[in-house]
């Protein structure tokens, strides 16, 4: 009996550099050819499938492929003041389905992540209500929970993209965005269990951070569908998304979504702390500045292919890509393969969970033709994502936050993907 | 046995007459969690200051005072002028510029209401060091950045009266979103525009080895 030949090298995670390379070879493994095992020999036993692996709980906590270790948050230092004082943009490009891994949500902070022992932890809810409360985590846990699948959108997403098309990257251009399925306390039951007084109109909420991070709500939101969540997709809250506690405002802007939630205060006016006149206002081209724009506009991008994802042979394709609105559900997304001249309606991967991330996707030939590819969301409400051009129509180009625009990838001969803005 | 049920069923009503008694008590919604919450209790927390000047407290400060305590705790970040130093914003200047292409987004020219300088100074600053600042302190550094402005006297002093009757001039300058949308685009599916022309291209790109 013949030795088994050895077996393959283990194959590693196609790199950017190998990927270009892979280019250069002109589609050497285009379509028509058949890729049978690594290096084109048959295919053969390798060593995995003869020798015992790890055994259970060889992580006590499990963690990703070492294969995957490419797949991570990345920030800009550039882009802020300090790294406590910054973003971190989350992977599209590598993300399946509509859920977002704790680890690789995106993550905003004023003052960098507060260590907080939950057992010391308190949320005060106060102000104008017939009973002034502090509640610990095991109050709060004693309460009926709720869960629900929310996306959760930095205001500032996309903002490079104002003048002219900057990131030539779909993590960059539109990764502070992210998706979980949130569980917490509806934050109308904590209300009702303080007793709002009469002429109650509006909420501050506030972190536990060093930046004292603070927001104000109308109450109508609060007592909607607001969540004080401590759990993100099965487990406790991440220390980087408000651990032990925040709150989930679905559908508003993430800067509003407080995070290491400490105090809820109840008043009848407005508080205009600088996060909601300084920052988080739409700067107009008048120079006014449009105030309390909470709600995230549908939107959508095409995560495959991409400028980190380009098209590796020519063939069939499946066009695929994410879509969200903050007014509920996304009920029907279109592609456009020479930059919105026409345009062709994708499926929609259930389930579709209002003011959540949706997968859509269409199928596509591609024969190495250069292509301009859109994708454009539309919501139950109606409301059908602008083009960059509408958007600086009615606010310019300095407005920084709420640019859901239309993103246009242009696809190359060689099939390299690049972010372009078209007339 | 059936005397140890009769038993049973007259101490479950003793129970529920007493859990319903301790649950009106607070309040007919009331599930009873958690501990009430006084005012003395929440003092070190309730330090919001609305931007009408409500919560501003009892307390005083002046310019001179502010540009001592400037020099030791802001100046490294904002510059020994506010001019700003790095990413760090200035603190002054930019009146007019927000019409305009380079628009400055500062306390002068953006801020609609003095009150809310005390409460961000109070609540975030200095950056790393924050809620380390006394109630004096933190009026003085608020008298200090409205002087920069031009919108404080150098002699005057600061207190909660007249901090929520300074004019900053954008008062005016904000429009509630009333939560509409302010785009409307069509669902337009063939012959939607003529050829589309390529106006600007991305550089910036994904650098995989930095994360």
């Amino acid at each position: 009996m013949s030795k088994n030949k050895a077996p393959p090298k283990e194959p590693t995670k196609k790199t950017d550099a190998n990927r270009r390379d892979f280019l250069r070879r002109g589609f050497a493994v285009g379509a028509g050819m058949t890729f049978v095992g690594t290096g084109g020999e048959p295919l053969s036993i390798p060593k995995w499938s003869r020798e015992l692996g790890p055994g259970v709980a060889a992580q006590a906590y499990g963690a990703p492929s070492v294969h995957e270790s490419g797949v991570l948050r990345k920030w800009l230092p550039w882009l802020q003041v300090a790294r406590e004082s910054s973003i971190s943009f989350a992977p599209l490009q590598h993300l399946s389905g509509s859920i977002t891994p704790n680890g690789l949500f995106f993550e905003r902070h004023h003052a960098g992540v507060p260590g907080i022992d939950p057992g010391d932890h308190r949320l005060a809810l106060h102000g104008m209500v017939d009973r002034p409360l502090v509640l610990t985590m095991e109050d709060i846990r004693r309460f009926p929970s709720v869960s629900a699948v929310h996306f959760i959108e930095c205001a500032a997403n996309t903002v490079l993209e104002w003048k002219s098309a900057q990131a030539n990257s779909v993590q960059f251009s539109h990764g502070m965005v992210s998706s979980c399925e949130w569980t917490g306390v509806s934050l109308k039951l904590l209300l009702d269990e303080a007793g709002l007084a009469k002429g109650a109109k509006w909420l501050l909420a506030e972190s536990a951070d060093a930046a004292a991070y603070g927001r104000s709500i109308p109450l109508d939101k609060a007592l909607d569908d607001a969540i004080v969540a401590y759990a993100q997709n099965g487990e406790a809250l991440r220390p980087e998304q408000g651990y032990p506690l925040r709150l989930v405002l679905p559908g508003w802007e993430g800067s509003t979504n407080i995070k290491w939630l400490r105090r809820l205060k109840v008043g009848d006016k407005p508080w205009n702390t600088r996060e909601e006149t300084a920052r988080y206002a739409d700067l107009l081209e008048d120079g006014k500045l449009r105030q309390f724009s909470f709600i995230q506009e549908a939107k959508s991008v095409i995560t495959n292919p991409c400028p980190e994802a380009p098209l590796e042979a020519m063939g069939e394709h499946t066009i695929s890509g994410l879509a969200w609105s903050g007014r509920g559900r996304i009920s029907k997304v279109d592609v456009s393969f020479d930059g919105g001249r026409s345009w062709h309606q994708c499926n929609l991967q259930e389930a579709i969970h209002a003011k959540a991330l949706t997968r859509f996707s269409v199928p596509w030939t591609w024969n190495g033709q250069e292509a301009l590819l859109q994708s454009r969301a539309q919501d139950e409400t109606g409301y059908v994502q602008p083009t960059i051009d509408q958007l600086r129509a009615v606010r310019g180009e300095n407005s920084i936050y709420h640019n859901n625009m239309i993103t246009t990838w242009h696809v190359k001969p060689n099939g390299e993907v690049q972010n372009v803005q078209v007339d | 046995m059936c005397k140890s049920i009769k038993t049973g069923a007259i101490l479950t009503i003793i129970a529920l007459t007493m859990f319903s008694a301790a649950s009106a008590q607070t309040g007919e919604r009331s599930l009873g969690h958690g501990q009430p919450l006084t005012a003395k209790d929440i003092a070190a927390w309730d330090i919001d200051v609305r931007y009408d000047g409500a919560g501003l407290p009892d307390g005083e400060g002046t310019v001179e005072q502010g540009d001592e305590i400037y020099l030791e705790r802001c100046a490294a970040c904002h510059g020994d002028f506010g001019e700003g130093v790095g990413r760090f914003p200035a603190l002054f200047g930019g009146v007019g510029s927000l019409a305009g292409d380079n628009p400055e987004r500062r306390v002068g020219s953006l801020w609609p209401y003095a009150p809310t300088l005390f409460d961000y100074i109070r609540r975030a600053m200095p950056f790393g060091d924050a809620q380390s600042l006394t109630v004096d302190e933190t009026y003085s550094l608020t008298a200090l950045v409205l002087n920069m402005n031009d919108l404080w006297d150098q002699e005057r002093v600061l207190n909660k009266t007249n901090l929520a009757a300074v004019k900053m001039p954008n008062r005016e300058g904000f429009v509630a979103s009333g939560q509409k949308p302010d785009t409307s685009n069509t669902r337009c599916m063939r012959d939607c525009k003529g050829e589309a022309r390529i106006i600007s291209r991305a550089e910036l790109v994904n650098n995989t080895d930095e994360p």
